[in-house]
């Protein structure tokens, strides 16, 4: 199998997520789109990792899967606070900070 | 075109996983329904852990399934149902200047995708190397990865407690 097969099946996912991040309002689906893009750079990494008959890749897929976990938890714990305090989870009401 | 170290199984079994994956990441970012789109996530994340497998690494592979199939999709779950989000279609969850991710999206994809096809031409996977031992993994992250493996137990402590200080009630 070519190397490239799953580096740009990687590269469609990073783009489709990217879109994700960009397009929704809704909180909970910016986070999914973001377990996306976390996705397919572990694709890319267990790749390279067949590719150099090398076990790091594997190590740091691992890494990447338990930092997305933390970042899922802390996230849906902020949209639950936001949600709490303004019954709303729409990324486009929070302009209180003007950013 | 039949090159040596194409391996055909593999490839077709690659082929129908990678378009399925394709299809259901475009429902996550393009469903009207909140939940459709949780459960397509989830199809994902079954085909990222099906190459993963065909990549040789096993033990990542099972990790997937029970971090993200397991608790993460739980907790997304969760999180929809108890921030109320409309059952069924609901029109309202892209941003108003929604259209401005495609040309990103696009752009992104083709400088990626160029960069990739440009730099490992047609660079084939070896064959016959077998599964990556799971050993070895934990050899990898117990010798010259521990410092991380450290940092990230803080991290996921950390998260742990943050998230338990933001979500509770006083």
């Amino acid at each position: 199998m070519w190397v490239n097969n799953f580096l740009i099946l990687g590269a469609v996912l990073f783009a489709i997520g990217v879109y994700g991040v960009i397009a929704r309002k809704n909180a909970v689906l910016v986070l999914m789109s973001i377990e996306l893009i976390l996705n397919s750079v572990n694709i890319n990494l267990l790749a390279f990792s067949q590719m150099h008959n090398n076990v790091d890749g594997n190590t740091f897929a691992l890494y990447i899967i338990a930092v997305a976990a933390a970042e899922v938890g802390v996230g849906l714990a902020m949209v639950m606070l936001i949600y709490r305090n303004r019954k709303t989870i729409a990324l486009d009401d929070l302009s209180e900070m003007k950013g | 075109m039949v090159a040596s170290g194409i391996q055909v199984a593999q490839s077709v079994g690659f082929y129908i996983v990678a378009a399925m994956m394709v299809l259901f990441a475009v429902q996550v970012v393009a469903s009207r329904n909140v939940v459709h789109a949780a459960l397509a996530l989830v199809m994902v994340m079954a085909g990222a852990a099906a190459l993963y497998l065909l990549l040789a690494a096993e033990f990542v592979a099972v990790t997937q399934v029970l971090v993200y199939i397991g608790a993460v999709m739980v907790l997304f779950l969760f999180g929809v149902m108890l921030t109320r989000a409309k059952h069924g279609i609901d029109t309202d969850l892209n941003n108003k200047g929604w259209m401005f991710g495609i040309p990103v999206a696009m752009l992104m994809l083709g400088v990626t995708g160029w960069a990739v096809i440009d730099g490992w031409k047609d660079t084939t996977l070896p064959e016959g190397n077998g599964p990556i031992p799971t050993s070895a993994v934990s050899d990898s992250i117990f010798k010259p990865y521990l410092l991380p493996f450290w940092a990230l137990s803080f991290v996921l402590l950390i998260a742990v407690i943050g998230a338990i200080v933001l979500a509770r009630k006083d």
